[in-house]
This record gives structure tokens, sequence and C-alpha cells, in this order.
């Protein structure tokens, strides 16, 4: 129990040397040693899970060794309400992604060695408490996912990879001064939970050629995170990269890898700089609402239906930003309310979560139709519902989820993102609403073009969804219907973490150091 | 709290139905008959229910007879929401309604929807929506209501593209989602502003923050109250967003009687009477004339339309808009009972015709004719005799709707009629409500009589299909003699009036308006009260509309005495609007959905074409631009001119300086010599 942290991160790891030098020619075994890996991986999360307490809001099972003393660089790694749904989710949609991934015929065993280290990555981004490891993982998850985009991906992979290399490594380059300002700034130390207790005394009055220090260093890490929610303006490697990326790989990028960016801005940039989000959360809802909308209506003029979906994160991101941007109504000047600073950061972290298990039904159902059709064309198919009437009703419960429909744990996250974001951003909110219309109409709109009129002649005999792919959807469409009808197990998860979070927030209203 | 039965039957009512749709949904197809007796038995069971529940409320007689029960759903310490139920009359009687047309539905439905390809999915769709209807019934919060609602609007999608081959079904059926989108998002909208003002989401915390006025007043407080009304513009298929209440009728007849006549439509008048005291004076004018504009707009077009359905369809937007208007001018209770009595003879008229439907199809079946249109009246005239059940049904549901006395429809568009001609009296400015209802309730009788003179009187006009048409089974005939029968009068002023004039009875005993929560709006004894004494002028002048109504059908449409054809010559224009319902689906398209398209498509261009190929890559071609200037200068510049530049200034340097080693003495000497003048030179200055 005590290193489960660390065990968590490096099953995978060991996994993808063990997958590494099994036999090139034996696939199954690649695949069957996978799909065991991360089983237990998940096993592991969800012993985690159970043994976590909710009650408190801190940091628990940490680990802390010396690294490189020198550098006062360390291994520190902690779970909290605000991380342990995304481990959660992370170990389940890498479980199923494995089943996703059954039908990769290239290159197999380093399709899943490099498949495993991403895995690794993307917990130690979760888990870790120091900015350099921190850092390290941000970039180990960089790498497998170039090359499982531009070795595995569709026809236009190369340029896909390369573009969404060159963003991300874009915003971490920003990210990296962010964090070596606050290092020196700090006290030359990488240990978060430390330069949160430092940075608003340090950082107070600071002044960087004219300009508050604290705003360069907010700026800085918000553009790297924003890359990766993806925020707009930086969001365009996202449609491409989803495009053509192979389905399990679009599922874990829409599922956990754009979450790593809200997750960011709230563990960083909320954590470390709370005085600042009074600063900065007009235009975090600003930026939200133009996701929101901008989002949707990219979605409704698309014609490729993983596009399409591809669209919807950017929109379905947006709710979270407008959420996350609501705990400033915890702050004095706002009138201190509790209720919306409660009702949008829990929805924010809420809906990464619901956005991540639907956009993975929702990738995977479109990876069906794809490997039958060889096609992603809306206006090509008709008439499907019909021939599939299986996969006909699981999309549109799919369908229906992402479009909000009460019942489904979207409608929760994004009505209390709304609700929380009211009291302070009237305007943006109600003009936000206009996604709910748009998300409903992009769904529908390709819901009815793909499934309804005649069955087209070409398709009539496109087999029905089979088992293998339902025990991929399945348990996220349960998940999905769960939250949906009784999201209280899920909230009262995180909901220590989110009042620690509000309350620091709410403290650093009174000390106005803006 | 759960044991009681005033909590327990309700959740049942609530549950069942549910309970049969995932059944249905997932086994159907396994089960004998695909599952319908799943379906109807329970449906049934919530019917008898909810009668039980009728029961007691007479017997109890209390017009503040309520219960209620609530979990905690949300907690998150200061943000909580709590969903509950809320059993009091007014709940009773619409969980009354719903069952028993639901129940109606289900049998209907198994003689009508007999042999459908999707048969077992129909009955679980239906269960759905009965769920769904009974959760907004039963709300005792806004957040539960807006679930139910919506939940509502996707069952009512998935019931009209029933037979999704269709696109003109799938069509109608994404139009009605959309279309009620719109109107939730102002439903939401006024729920976040009442919120953010009150801090609860459950209905007598916020009547009592509103009664109080300091949590919200004034404008804000309007703008609640008209954002909670969109929502019902949506549902309740009033102008502007009535436009897809029509197309609607795309969807299988019994559904249309249940939902888009009796129950669904109707929630959005039953929201407005739940939420009544939350409306404050202007937010109610602006009420009133929605209702005002929708129920002469839709009877306008009622008047042309040849599609029985159509013509049924566009009655119910009208007399929808009889309940709205009644809302908005403070007869709340009248809109309510309006609802209550128009359920049952509009859901008999669905019936009715879906019975003509039925037995126009067989026959053209059997007469292998597959181009005419079943529902089209041109083509029926003379069923009277063929079908006398559906006829004499239809007929006395048709008096109903038309205003006539010893029937329901009767007593409750009086009552509206009267509240709203009182509401004129006291605000004279505002006489166009009350002009606007005379005169709907006139062309009502008229477009009613029209159907019931095209569809049954007169010669057939096919007189090929004649001998197969036929009276429906008794699946059928059997809820249409039962809602028929339910459009006298009677059924509503028991137990002690026996005056079909006089609309006092259980109803109004029960069913008692209160007080508005805003300050300084009318007392219910006040609004009631003026509304009294507008009472025998309304009545008179009903009567007077009435009969104008029906004779100028009668004289048009069965003695033909005025030719129709000549009407709509001489009045071209008009009929030409009425015809196209007055370019509402044109215009929309032309100037809201294409414009709407054209935006998300020049996005799209901007953000995939522009943004991304030019911006984004743009910082790639100006790096590469960048590395290849730098990399010419490094190379040409630094390397081959600073660098090998070096090489070559020593390489000349050294060449010509060879010249100087020559080798001999003298010439070194001479160099020695000169060397030495120019030192003692530049020390001589």
């Amino acid at each position: 129990m005590e290193n489960i942290l660390s065990l968590l991160i490096w099953i995978p790891i060991m996994g993808a040397i063990i997958v590494a030098f099994l036999p090139r020619d034996n696939e199954n075994l690649v695949r069957y040693i996978s799909a065991a890996i991360t089983g237990l991986e998940f096993i592991v999360a969800i012993v985690l899970w159970r043994a976590f307490d909710p009650v408190n809001g801190s940091m628990q099972f940490m680990e802390r060794y010396e690294w490189i003393p020198s550098l006062n660089i360390s291994y520190i790694l902690g779970v909290d309400g605000l991380s342990l749904p995304m481990v959660l989710l992370t170990a389940m949609l890498f479980f199923i992604g494995v089943f996703v991934s059954w039908n990769i015929k290239k290159a197999v065993k380093g399709y899943f060695a490099l498949y495993l280290l991403l895995n690794a990555g993307v917990l130690g981004v979760f888990l870790s408490l120091d900015f350099f490891l921190f850092y390290i993982f941000w970039e180990v998850m960089l790498l497998p996912m170039y090359f499982l985009i531009g070795m595995w991906g569709g026809p236009q992979r190369e340029y896909a990879a390369i573009k969404f290399f060159l963003y991300t490594l874009f915003g971490s380059v920003l990210m990296l001064i962010g964090i070596l300002g606050l290092y020196f700034t700090c006290g030359k130390t990488f240990d978060i939970l430390l330069i949160m207790e430092r940075a608003p005394e340090a950082l107070n009055g600071v002044l960087w050629w004219g300009m508050s220090a604290a705003k360069v260093i907010w700026v800085l890490l918000f553009i790297g995170f924003a890359i990766k929610v993806p925020v707009f303006p930086f969001h365009t490697w996202l449609p491409l990269a989803h495009v053509e990326a192979p389905t399990a790989i679009s599922v874990l990028l829409a599922g956990i890898l754009l979450k790593l960016g809200v997750y960011g801005i709230i563990r960083v940039n909320y954590g470390i700089m709370p005085d600042q989000v009074y600063w900065f959360a007009g235009g975090l809802a600003f930026l939200g609402l133009v996701n929101v909308i901008w989002g949707g209506l990219c979605a409704l003029a698309q014609t490729d239906l993983k596009k399409l979906v591809a669209y919807s994160s950017i929109n379905h991101m947006g709710y979270s930003l407008i959420g996350i941007a609501a705990v400033v109504a915890a702050g004095e000047m706002n009138g201190g309310d509790l209720k919306a600073a409660q009702a949008g950061l829990s929805g924010a972290v809420f809906q990464m979560f619901n956005h991540g298990t639907i956009s993975a039904m929702l990738f995977i159902l479109v990876g069906v139709v794809y490997e039958r059709a060889h096609h992603r064309d809306i206006d090509g198919f008709g008439g499907l519902a019909s021939q599939m009437p299986i996969y006909t009703g699981i999309t549109a419960l799919a369908f229906f989820a992402g479009l909000g429909l009460p019942g489904f744990s979207g409608f929760v996250s994004e009505a209390m993102c709304f609700i929380g974001a009211f009291p302070v951003f009237k305007a943006i909110v109600v003009l936000s609403t206009i996604g709910i219309l748009l998300n409903a109409a992009y769904f529908l709109w390709a819901f009815q073009r793909v499934f309804f009129g005649e069955l087209n002649e070409k398709y009539k005999d496109m087999k029905e969804i089979n088992g293998m792919e339902l025990f991929t959807v399945i348990p996220l469409a349960i998940i999905t219907l769960f939250f949906g009808i009784y999201p209280g197990p899920y909230l009262d998860l995180i909901k220590a973490t989110m009042d620690q979070i509000i309350e620091k927030i709410a403290f650093a209203a009174s000390y106005g150091i803006m | 709290m759960i044991e009681n039965p005033m909590i327990l039957f309700p959740l049942l009512i609530l549950f069942l139905p549910l309970i049969s749709f995932i059944i249905v949904i997932f086994f159907g197809k396994k089960l004998p008959r695909q599952g319908d007796w799943v379906a109807v038995g329970s449906i049934v069971t919530t019917f008898l229910l909810a009668c039980y529940l009728f029961l007691q409320m007479l017997l109890n007689y209390d017009p503040d007879f309520s219960h209620g029960a609530s979990f905690s759903w949300i907690n998150l310490g200061e943000f909580k929401i709590d969903l509950g139920i809320l059993v009091d009359n007014l709940t009773i009687v619409m969980l009354l309604i719903v069952t028993l047309v639901s129940s109606c539905t289900h049998i209907f439905s198994i003689a009508y929807m007999k042999g459908d390809i999707r048969y077992n999915r129909y009955f679980a769709y239906l269960g759905l929506f009965t769920f769904s209807m009974n959760g907004i019934v039963l709300a005792d919060n806004l957040i539960s209501m807006y679930m139910s609602w919506e939940l509502v609007g996707v069952s009512s999608y998935l019931l009209i593209g029933h037979w999704f081959e269709k696109d003109s079904a799938a069509n109608a059926s994404k139009k009605a989602f959309l279309t009620n989108r719109v109107g939730d998002i102002g439903f939401f909208i006024g729920i976040m502003l009442l919120y953010s003002a009150v801090g609860a989401f459950a209905f007598s915390p916020i009547f009592e923050s509103i009664a109080g006025g300091q949590a919200i007043a004034g404008t804000t407080l309007t703008i609640a109250g008209l954002g909670i009304f969109m929502g019902a513009v949506g549902k309740s298929s009033q102008f502007p967003l009535h436009i897809w209440l029509p197309d609607a009728m795309e969807g299988p007849t019994p559904v249309s009687a249940l939902m888009h006549a009796a129950t669904m439509v109707a929630a959005g008048v039953y929201m407005c009477v739940r939420l009544f005291p939350i409306f404050t004076p202007s937010a109610l004018i602006v009420i009133a004339y929605i209702g005002a504009i929708t129920a002469i707009l839709a009877a306008l077009i009622a008047v042309s339309q040849n599609d029985i359905k159509k013509v049924l369809a566009y009655s119910t937007v009208s007399q929808l808009g009889f309940m709205i208007l009644a809302v908005g001018t403070g007869v709340y209770t009248a809109a309510f009972f309006h609802l209550l009595t128009h359920a049952m003879f509009k859901a008999n008229l669905f019936y009715c015709s879906g019975s003509v439907i039925h037995s126009m199809h067989h026959a053209l079946h059997k007469a292998h004719d597959h181009d005419t249109d079943p529902q089209d009246m041109r083509n029926m005239g003379g069923f009277k005799d063929k079908m006398p059940i559906t006829y004499f049904s239809m007929l006395v549901s048709t008096l109903a709707i038309a205003g006539v006395p010893l029937f329901s429809g009767f007593l409750s568009k009086d009552a509206i009629l009267a509240g709203t001609l009182s509401f004129a009296q006291h605000h004279p400015g505002h006489f166009l409500l009350p002009l606007f209802g005379f005169l709907a309730a006139a062309l009502t009788a008229f477009y009613m009589f029209r159907l019931i003179f095209m569809t049954f009187h007169g010669k057939p006009n096919i007189k090929s299909i004649m001998k197969d048409i036929h009276e429906s089974p008794k699946e059928m005939t059997g809820p249409i003699v039962l809602l028929g029968s339910l459009s006298f009068f009677i059924f509503y002023t028991l137990p002690k009036n026996f005056n079909p004039m006089k609309d006092k009875g259980w109803f109004t005993d029960l069913i008692v308006p209160r007080n508005s929560a805003v300050p300084g709006s009318l007392t219910a004894n006040e609004i009631a009260d003026y509304a009294h004494h507008a009472h025998y002028l309304a009545m008179g002048l009903s009567l007077v509309v009435a009969s104008l109504g029906i004779l100028l059908a009668y004289l048009i449409y069965q003695r033909k005495v005025i030719s129709a054809k000549n009407i709509s010559k001489r009045f071209g224009f008009f009929y030409d609007w009425s015809l196209n319902k007055f370019y509402f689906d044109e215009n929309y398209n032309r100037y809201l959905y294409q414009p709407f398209l054209r935006l998300a498509h020049t996005i799209s261009w901007l953000d995939w074409e522009f943004y991304d190929k030019y911006f984004i890559n743009g910082f790639g071609r100006l790096t590469k631009l960048l590395s290849t200037i730098s990399g010419k200068f490094d190379y040409s510049g630094i390397d081959q001119g600073f660098v090998d530049g070096f090489g070559r200034a020593s390489n000349t340097v050294g060449k010509l300086l060879r010249n100087v080693q020559t080798g001999r003495l003298q010439n070194y000497l001479l160099f020695v010599v000169a060397g030495i003048l120019v030192i003692i030179i530049a020390q001589a200055f």
C-alpha cells in the first residue's frame, strides 16, 4: 500500500520492457500480455480507490525520495480528489483501449510497447508532485504519442504527428520557462506542495521587465496547458490528430490527454497562484464560451464523422473551462458565493471525467463503422438503423449522452458548470447555452444522415457490432448512465479536495495582491 | 414516509412505465406478442393507481390537500440539489389524464400498430414517454422538472421518428427536438436566474422568496419568468416555436393522440399553472399575447388544411394558445380546466382520425392504390354509415371542442373567454386579447365542422374504396367510446351541479387558484370576481361565435350553397397564406437555418482552411524561411564569407607577402633600412 502510486507508474514501464522483449512473430501473446498488464494496472487503481479516504482533501499515499539533491529535485508522488478520478479513468481507458487496438496488424509489438509507455507517462503526470518529475512525464507522454499517430495513423499521419508534436513542444517549452521561473523565485525547489506554500509570498510584488512575475508565470503555464485542453486558439492540432490517429489512440487522446490540460490549470495555476485566478477567470470563461460556440459550429459543418466528434471535444471542454472560472464566485468581492463556486468547480472536474467516458464511447463507435465501411463520410451511409439495430441503439445512447441529455452524466456536469458560473459571468453563460442547442443540432443531424432514411444498398451486408466491440463500449455506457442518474458517489469522492481549492482561492481574495 | 400510499402510489405510477420500457426494449423481441402485454399491463396498473389517488382526492374534498417527499441527489455542502415529488390535487388530476390517455393509447396501438416492424420498440418508447411525463407532473423542483422535460423531448423524438425510413419522419423528429431545445435554453436560463437569486430549486422556497420581495423582484423576476415560460413556448408549441407540432404528425396516430394532443404538449401549460406564482404582471402580459397570437394564427391555418391530422394538429396548437392566454390573463385554473377537457376530446379526435386513416389505408391497400394519400380529406366523404362508432364519437368531441353547451369544452372555453374578457375590461388597452380569443373560437367551430362534413358526410369522393371502408376493431373503438363519452359536461360538474351552463363541480372546488407570489399582483379572489362579472357576456358571445362557425361550415361543406372555391379565389392572398401556414417554415429556413449553416461552414472553413493552414502552419513556414535565411547566412555569410574569408584573406595576404620573400639579401637590407626610416620619421612627429 505504501508504494501503490509508484506501482501504478512502474507497472506499465516494466510492461513496456517486457513487451519489447517478446518474440516478434507471436502477435497474440503481445496482445494478451498487454491486456494483462493494463488489467493489473486497472485493478491496482481500483485498490487505490477503495483505500482512498474521501473525507480528507489533502494529498494521500505520498511517496518522497531524494533524486538529485544538488538541484533539489525529488521523486514525489501523491493523489487527492482531483487526481484520483483521473487515475481511475486512465487505468480503465487504457485497459479498454487494448481491446480497441486488437485489430492493429502493423508492428504489433512496437505499438503495444509505446502504448504502455504512454500509459506510464499519463499516470506520472497525474501523480507527480515534483515539477521536474512532472515535466519529465509530460515529455515522456509526448514521444510515444508522436510515434503512435505517425506510424499507425491514417493517410495524413505524418503531418498530423509532427503538428501534434510541435504544438505540444511549443507549449511545454513555455511551461518549462514558467516552472523555472517558479523554481528561482520560490527558493530553488521543484516540490509542488512547497511552491504552493511559498509562491504567494515569494511572487508578491516581484516584477519582471515591468510585469508582475506571477502574471507572466501564469500565462506561460496556462498556454502550456491550454494547448492540451485544447483552448481556442491553440486547438487546431486536435481535429487533425484525432482524425489521423488509430481508434484506440483517439480514444485516449480525447478521453485522457485533453484532461491533462484542465487538470494542470487546476493543480498548478490555481494551486500555486490562487490570487491570480481573479485576474484571469474572466478570460477563462470567455475562452470557454469561444470553445463552446466555435467547436459547436465547426462540428455542425463537418462531413467526416470522426472530425465531428473531435470538434465536439473542443465544444465540451469549453463547459469545463466555464466551470473552473466559476470558483471566483467564492471571493469576497463576488459575495463569497460558495454554492456557485462548488457547483462550478466540481461540475468542471466532473465534466472532465464524463467527457472522458462519453468521447471514448463516441470514438470507439466511429471506429466500429470505419472498420466495416473504410470511410467516415457522414453522407456516405444512410439507413444503417435498419441494418444494425444494436449498433444504432448504442450510438443513439452515446449521441444522447454527448448532447447532454438528462439521465446521462454529461447533463449533470454541464448543468453544474453553467449554474456555478452564472452568478459571476451572466452574459457569458447565457451566450454559451447556445452551445447546448448546437450540441443537439450536430449530433442529431449526423445521426439522421448516418442511420435514418432508406438503407444504402452498398451496406446491406454490413455486419452488426461484435462481442469484442460491445465489451469495449458497454462499461462506458453503464458508467455514463450510472453517474447521470446518481452522481453522488463521484461528487463525494472529489468534494473534500474541491473545498480545499475553493477555500484557498477564497482566502487569496482577502490578501488582495492582485 | 414511503409507506404512505399518497407517496408510494405516485412513485409506482412514475416508475412502472420505466420498468416496462427497460423490459420491452431489451427483451421485447423474445417475449410472446413482443411484450406488448408488459407495457399495457404496467400502464393500466398506473391508471388504476391514479384512479385510487383520484378517489382519495374526491373523498377528502380538500383543496389544500398536499403530500411530498424528497431525497438529496447532489450534496456538496453548500450546493445542494434535492429531488422530490409533490402530490396535490393538480398533480393527481394531471396523473389521471396522463395515465388514462396513455392506457387508451396503449390499447389502441395493439390494433393500430399490428405487424409493425418495430412493434416492441414502439411500446417501449411509450413507456419511456409515460415515465418522463409523469416526472414532469410529479416534480417538486425545477431540476427534476427540467430533466423530465428533456426526456419527454427525447421520447417524442423517438416516436415521431418511428418510421425513420421516411425522410419526412426523420426530419420531423429532429425538428421537434431542436425546436424544443430552443425553448429549453430559455427554461434553463430562467432556472439559473431563479437559483442565483433564491438559492433553491424547489418550488415552495422559490415562492416564499419571491413573496418576500427581497431576493428577486422587478425586471429580473420578469426575465426569469419569461425564460421559464420559453420552455413552455417550445413544449406547448406556441408562436413562434409552433412549427414543430404539425410536422410531428409524421409519427403514428396514437402517438399524436397521446403526446401531441393530450399530454406532452400540455406539459407547458401544466408548468405555467404550477409556476403561476412566479410570473410578474409584465411577464403575464407577454404570456397572454403569445397565447392569443398562437390561438388565432393556428386557427387561421387550420381552416385551409386538407390533411385530417394537420387540421387536428393546428387545432391543438390553437387550443394550447387558449390555455396559455388564460394563464396570461390570470385565470390559470381555467387553463388547467381546458387542459383537462381538451386532453379527453382532442385525444379522442386523434383516435377517430386514426381509425379513419387506418380504414382508408387498408382499403387503399386492397385496391392496390399506393398514390392516394390516406390522410387527405378530399379523398374521403360519406364515411358516416360505414364507421358509425367513429363518427358519433368524433361528432361528440367536435361539439365539445366547438364549445357547444352540454359538452365539456363549452365549460372550460367559456371560463377562459370570461377571464380574457374581464381582463380586457380592466385593461382596455389589451382589447385584442378577447378579440383574438373569440375569433379563434369561431374559427375552431368552423374548421372542426368542416372536417366532420368533409370526412363523414356528403358523397364519397373515391367510390372504389368504399366497399372496404369499415369500422375499426374493438381495441380501437373501445378507447374511442370511452374518451368520446368523457366529452360530456357531466363528468366535470359532479357531484353537485347538473346544470350544463355552469362549470361549478369537483374541479372548481378542488383546483382553486392561488395568489401570485409576486407582491402587488391581483389576488386570486379579485381575478375570480372580475371573471365572474364578465361571465354572462362571455357565455353569450361564445355561443354566438360557435353557432356562426358551425353554420358557416354547414353552408359551405354540407349544403354547398357557398362555394369554398369562390371564397378562396376572392381572398386569394389570405387563402394562400393560410394554406402555406404563413410561410413560417420557408422564412425560418431562409433567414435562420440557412444563414446559420452558412455561418457554421464559414467558421469551419476559417478554422481548418485558413487559421490552421495559413496562420498556424504559417509559423511553420516562417520558421522554415528563417531557417533557410539563417542557413544561407550561416553557410554563405558566416562560413563561406567570414570564416572562409579569413582563410582567403590570409591566403591572399600570404600570396602578396610571398612576393616579399625574394631570398635576396639586398632586398632584405632595403626593407630594414626603409623600416628604420619609417620609424625615425614617425618619431620625428
